[in-house]
């Protein structure tokens, strides 16, 4: 009760006080106060008065003694209630004097003096008045504020600064401190330094001597109190020795000669655990270690079998001069060398480091990549897909193969022997008469010549006007007749270059049919003969074509002759004329394809037509087509049908020539990829085993092409001379090539307006 | 039309291989436990015929694996053991986290180990095997012997790496079975025989290394863990190596009684003879190292080859004589003068030593000396083939070892080699450069022709001249060898593509393989030159 009462008793008189504080004239208000206090005290009534004016004489020892005691009491005392109160009554008395600070400074001393000495009086009651002091000094802030641990910016925009405990306002004091007068304050107030704001209040407080002195102390680390030894002399309490008397008197506890429930639960878990193998006993350290023994000693048959498929990795190969520290200088880089290494990927590199040369071995440094390496090697070593590869151990001899030898299979052309020269454009196309004696030759210069196979002497020019494609003689040997192609015309020309009575007959050819007049003259083609000067060239007859012709040739008995004007767009490309009736006709209704070359068969009714991609092979009797023959190769060049007449040969501009034989397939038999370049011409030679093709590379290969009468052995084909002398012009080398008739000789026309003969 | 539709990929190659990931999760093993058990195993992975058809039509890169390998590993009492681990760390992990001490003492102790004794035995079912496999293990071993301790790997490891290269070199000594040493500016290779197999090892020098960075960590301890294998390999073989140097003496007794052709015996036994010596190479020469020189490769290299040798006693434990020592017949030095010369021994190079060791003779000391410009040290892991290049060098060196004195006949020699070479290549071109002759004399027929129609062109009457004929000499042989080469380009148009295409492959190595020796050639060639205007110049 008197505890309680107390309290109310103090809250009261701090209401009072702050009513008091609000009021301007402060004295008179304590003094009421002081009054009020002292009916309080004459009460008597065992209350603690607080302010309560003690007698004058008395304040210089109380204060004397009060600083002796808050020495002794260390913190608590002087720290907390003494200070706190004047905290209080300073932050009061803001305005107030110095003076007047003093005396309420004494004032609080002395109140506590006398608490002091009342406690002393009362002894039972100094323990609790005590606690309850405690209690009330950590409640101290929540009297004056009950805002409690906030930041206080929070009351920034009003007026009062928190609530009391009666839940009213507790107002900011009215001025607020401006820079000016924080900075005269800072000049002119001795007291600044030891002023510190209180944020809870809004009010500064001046701290003491003893204050400042404390927070020195424990600024520096020490203890608050001053007279605190902390080195004193410990007293050894529980020592070595046995004395008289026990510590405590306390009975033994029941759990120290009880054997413990927990203790056993745990290690019957232990065991439990130890029995079922879920903790294991310690190991016994294990001696093998660091020992070695020979794994090999007794050989295992088994396991050798067990491990068939393994590759053992390839080892490092081994390092040449190039890595020596010292190699022969020719190992080492050139500069050139140097920058290609560097500019060259990792990958690509031959060697993976540059050859150095030291002088000497103390030289050398430590290989930066020595790490790498190795590292690259572990990572081959287990990512690597290994893989048996076999190696190609042929000699490559051994790949050629086994050929007759060119010179057992004589008579062939070896060398050039003849040159004809005389035209001045490329030599298109070439004819040798059918007695061997004379050689035909078209050029784009326009003119045809006529030569003297022998002594290589041109006999004859006929200025045909119009660069010449084909020319073509007649193999009839009773008539002398050339057909000569150019621009959409074909020419018949008697060169009476024979016997005259040979020349009669050719002549008795061209004229024979004058009476039988053609019936289909609006045809496309038009028979004209020549008149005038054309007709003292020789020239006889005009065959008009309504396109431009390519190839002109002749059916082995004479009589017949084959134009060809290739044209995509229309049926009208091949053309076979009868000479001896003026008769032409297209045998094909339909167009199947680029014409390229047309050719007779030399024996049976047949006619090859050479489209770009194949051979087709129509029976003239039948009128029907008997055979396709696939070629294999782009655009084929050239043809020729074997004088047998199952064999036929291709050129193409792929480089290919193909030999195809009627009686195996349509397939080529074989391919021969002789050539660098288009080949242009091939031919067949009439009575030796020989055939020829000419190629824009500017050489003629001669090959020896048997064919058995046996159906069942194949024909062999064995290359044996490559004829060169063409020069090479305008990217085109030879243009055509012909056999001699009955001499294993062979001619050929160039771009370079010469016609060479070799023998 | 009955019968269920074949399903794609699930027969043929498809069911042959595995995919990495998919062998993993089989195994039930994390990647790096799956490496290094690929690794200890010997398992790599396989790269399939048809690789989109074993992909199941896909492209995508993947590593595949056959399908018996992974089910061979699926028996092995390792992978128990990677499992057992992994569950160690995971229960060493929770003890820690709850601070059980108690608990990660108990673990600790019953940490899972496991050996690899039986996957050795399996791997290496012989000693020959195992022997034919040490060259990586060996580089490992002596490269980590030469890390220093910055916890990039196990000290333990360092230490172990440390005593199993000395050990080994050990045993090459006693063996004497050191063949051929190699500076190369990568380190020191060593080849020694051991039961007939060559051994090669390549030792960096003795430099701290700067450990590369971009060797990530996880690899870097892959690494540790194949050099871990290689070293148990090489641990449990270096026990074994005592026996063979039991047995050694006894090997050579049996050689003789073999019953063999003669010739094949009177090689073996010449070649016998010659190892023979070389093992005695440095016998009876006293050896001095100065500190300059690497002291470890030379000692171990001298006392392959039964010299003795010693070194400052500041330098390293174990020297055996002091330089004042009056029998010391060679010192070794690495500076281009010495203050202090004794007179009765030489002073020479450290590559004197190694060039003596690969020659298989004592070389002449001259170009050893101190200051002297060194001649090349030459790799002797080369051996030329007829058609190689051949430095002058080593021509010089293999007239020495075949006992001639040197002189300038042999390296002619070896020119004449070199220039047949270029002769075969120039061979091919002779015959167009006939037809250009053959086109020449007739292009001057021609001219005359022309000129001769021009003159009766011009009316003028010919001058008949008959001028006597020439000669024409024809070399027998020359023409014989064009023919035949002639022949062959004819027969060479009528291979098969095939055929051809192979044949021009074979063809191009050859002739690069003599392009480069020629390029060589005449790079000597022409520093040689360079050298004498120099001498030349220096003398005038």
């Amino acid at each position: 009760m008197e505890e309680s009462s107390g309290s109310m008793r103090s809250s009261k008189q701090r209401e009072e006080m702050k009513k008091v504080r609000e009021k301007t004239a402060r004295k008179r208000s304590k003094e009421e106060e002081e009054e009020q206090d002292q009916d309080q005290d004459q009460d008597q009534d065992q209350i603690f008065n607080f302010n309560n004016k003690p007698a004058e004489e008395e304040e210089e020892d109380e204060d004397l003694s009060d600083s002796e005691d808050s020495v002794y009491s260390g913190l608590e005392d002087s720290g907390s209630d003494s200070e706190d109160d004047e905290d209080e009554e300073e932050a009061l008395d803001a305005a107030a004097d110095d003076d007047e600070e003093e005396e309420k400074e004494e004032q609080a001393q002395r109140t506590e003096e006398r608490r002091r000495k009342e406690g002393g009086v009362t002894d039972g009651k100094e323990e609790q008045k005590k606690d309850e002091y405690e209690h009330d000094s950590s409640d101290e802030e929540d009297i004056r504020n009950t805002v409690g641990n906030i930041p206080m910016e929070w009351y920034r925009d009003f007026p009062h600064i928190g609530y009391d405990l009666d839940g009213k306002k507790i107002y900011k004091p009215i001025r607020n401190k401006d820079e000016l007068d924080d900075f005269l304050d800072k000049m002119e107030n001795p007291d600044y330094w030891r002023t510190v704001h209180d944020k809870q209040t809004g009010s500064d407080i001046i701290l003491s001597d003893d204050q400042v002195e404390l927070v020195n102390r424990l600024q520096r680390g020490q203890f608050g109190d001053v007279n605190f030894n902390e080195y004193q002399p410990s007293v050894e309490f529980f020592s070595k020795d046995v004395m008289i008397h026990p510590v405590t008197n306390r009975p033994a506890d029941k759990r120290s000669f009880i054997p413990s429930l927990i203790e056993k639960e745990k290690v019957s878990k232990l065991v439990h655990a130890i029995k079922m193998g879920w903790i294991k006993p310690r190991r016994v350290e294990d001696d093998s270690r660091g020992r070695y023994y020979d794994l090999w000693s007794t050989e295992d048959s088994s396991i050798l079998a067990k491990h068939k498929m393994h590759l053992p990795a390839p080892k490092i190969p081994l390092p040449g001069h190039q890595e020596s520290y010292n190699p022969p200088p020719e190992y080492l880089f050139t500069d050139e060398e140097r920058a290609l290494w560097e500019q060259q990927d990792p990958s690509d590199r031959k060697l993976p480091f540059v050859p150095v040369r030291f002088s000497s071995l103390r030289q050398v440094p430590a290989f930066p990549r020595f790490i790498h390496e190795r590292f690259e090697r572990c990572l081959d070593l287990y990512l690597c897909p290994r893989q048996r590869k076999m190696r190609v151990n042929v000699n490559p001899e051994d790949l050629i193969p086994k050929l007759p030898k060119p010179k057992d299979l004589q008579p062939f052309p070896t060398t050039q022997s003849l040159v004809y020269q005389g035209h001045s454009g490329l030599v298109r196309s070439i004819s040798v008469s059918p007695s061997g004696q004379w050689l035909a030759s078209g050029s784009d210069d326009g003119s045809v010549r006529f030569w003297e196979v022998r002594s290589s002497r041109c006999m004859k020019t006929v200025q045909v006007g119009g660069a010449v494609k084909s020319v073509a003689w007649n193999p009839n040997p009773s008539v002398c007749l050339l057909a000569v192609a150019l621009d959409s015309v074909v020419l018949l020309l008697s060169p009476s270059l024979a016997d005259r009575q040979v020349v009669s007959a050719s002549e008795r050819l061209l004229s024979g049919q004058d009476e039988v007049e053609p019936a289909e003259g609006a045809g496309p083609v038009t028979w004209g003969e020549a008149e005038g000067e054309e007709l003292n060239q020789g020239i006889r007859l005009r065959i008009q074509h309504p396109k431009a012709v390519h190839q002109v040739v002749w059916h082995t008995k004479g009589d017949y002759l084959a134009s060809v004007m290739p044209d995509h767009s229309s049926h009208l490309q091949v053309f076979i004329h009868q000479v001896s009736r003026r008769r032409s006709q297209n045998p094909f209704r339909r167009n199947k394809g680029l014409v390229q070359c047309v050719s007779f068969h030399p024996v049976r009714p047949y006619f090859f037509v050479a489209t770009q991609r194949s051979v087709r092979i129509y029976n003239l009797v039948k009128q029907e087509m008997t055979k396709k023959l696939q070629a294999n190769s782009k655009w084929i060049s050239s043809m020729a049908v074997h004088p047998g007449g199952d064999h036929v040969i291709c050129g193409s501009y792929d480089c290919r020539l193909s030999w195809f034989d009627l009686d195996l397939s349509t397939k080529p038999y074989k391919m021969l990829r002789h050539h660098k370049k288009a080949v242009r011409g091939v031919a067949y030679h009439r009575v030796y085993p020989l055939f020829a093709s000419a190629s824009d590379d500017g050489s003629v290969i001669i090959c020896h092409g048997t064919v058995y009468n046996d159906l069942l052995q194949n024909p062999l084909i064995v290359p044996v001379k490559v004829l060169r002398g063409h020069v090479i012009t305008h990217d085109l080398g030879v243009l055509d090539v012909t056999f001699h008739p009955t001499q294993p000789w062979i001619f050929s026309s160039g771009a370079d307006a010469t016609i060479r003969l070799f023998t | 039309m009955g019968g269920l539709q074949k399903k794609k990929f699930e027969r043929g190659s498809a069911t042959n291989y595995i995919t990495r990931n998919k062998a993993r999760k089989k195994l039930q093993l994390s990647l790096p436990d799956f490496r290094r058990l690929c690794i200890l195993k010997g398992i790599y992975p396989h790269e399939p015929k048809h690789k989109k058809k074993v992909n199941k039509g896909s492209t995508a890169p993947r590593t595949f694996y056959l399908v018996k390998d992974i089910r061979f590993l699926l028996h092995e009492p390792i992978v128990g053991k990677f499992r057992d681990y992994k569950v160690f760390v995971r229960k060493l992990k929770k003890a820690y986290g709850k601070t059980e001490w108690s608990a990660v003492e108990r673990l600790r102790e019953n940490k899972p180990t496991y050996k690899l004794d039986h996957i050795i035995k399996e791997r290496y079912p012989s000693f020959i095997d195992a022997l034919r496999d040490i060259d990586d293990a060996l580089c490992m071993c002596f490269l980590f012997s030469t890390f220093a301790r910055t916890g990039k790997c196990h000290v333990q490891t360092i230490q172990l790496c440390r005593r199993l290269t000395v050990e080994w070199m050990n045993y090459v000594i006693a063996a004497r079975a050191l063949r051929k040493v190699f500076i190369s500016i990568k380190g020191i290779y060593y080849q020694a025989e051991v039961m007939g197999q060559p051994i090669t090892w390549l030792v960096p020098y003795q430099f701290s290394h700067d450990h590369p960075t971009d060797v990530d960590y996880r690899v870097m301890t892959l690494k540790i863990s194949q050099g871990l294998f290689s070293i148990y390999k090489l641990s449990a073989l270096s026990a074994s190596l005592a026996r063979v140097v039991s047995t050694a003496e006894e090997e050579e007794a049996e050689l003789d009684q073999f019953p063999e052709d003669m010739e094949k015996m009177e090689a073996r036994e010449k070649e016998q003879k010659q190892q023979e010596a070389q093992k005695k190479l440095f016998e009876g020469l006293k050896f001095f190292l100065n500190r300059e020189v690497p002291r470890e490769s030379l000692a171990f290299v001298i006392r392959c080859f039964g010299g003795e040798v010693s070194w400052d006693k500041s330098v390293c434990i174990g020297s055996t004589y002091e330089v004042t020592d009056e029998t010391i017949t060679h010192q070794i030095v690495d500076r281009p003068n010495i203050d202090q010369q004794y007179i009765n021994r030489y002073y020479i190079q450290p590559q004197w030593v190694y060039d003596c060791v690969n020659a298989k003779i004592i070389l002449p000391v001259e170009d050893y000396f101190l200051g002297v410009t060194l001649p090349p040290h030459l790799s002797p892991f080369v051996e030329e083939k007829e058609g190689d290049y051949v430095p002058p060098e080593k021509m010089k060196i293999m007239a020495l070892q075949r006992g001639e004195k040197p002189a300038n006949e042999e390296e002619e020699e070896g020119e004449e080699e070199e220039e047949e070479g270029e002769d075969e290549e120039e061979e091919e071109d002779d015959d167009n450069d006939d037809d250009e002759e053959d086109d020449e004399e007739e292009e001057a027929e021609e001219k005359n022709l022309k000129k001769m129609e021009e003159q009766r062109s011009q009316g003028k009457s010919l001058q008949v001249k008959v001028t006597p004929g020439k000669v024409k000499v024809e070399n027998p042989a020359r023409l014989e060898q064009e023919e035949k080469a002639e022949e062959k380009r004819l027969a060479i148009m009528m291979m098969k593509k095939k055929e051809k295409y192979l044949y021009d492959k074979i063809m191009f190595g050859k002739k690069r393989k003599t392009r480069e020796a020629n390029k060589l050639a005449a790079k000597r060639k022409a520093y040689d030159d360079a050298e004498k205007a120099k001498k030349k110049k220096a003398r005038k």
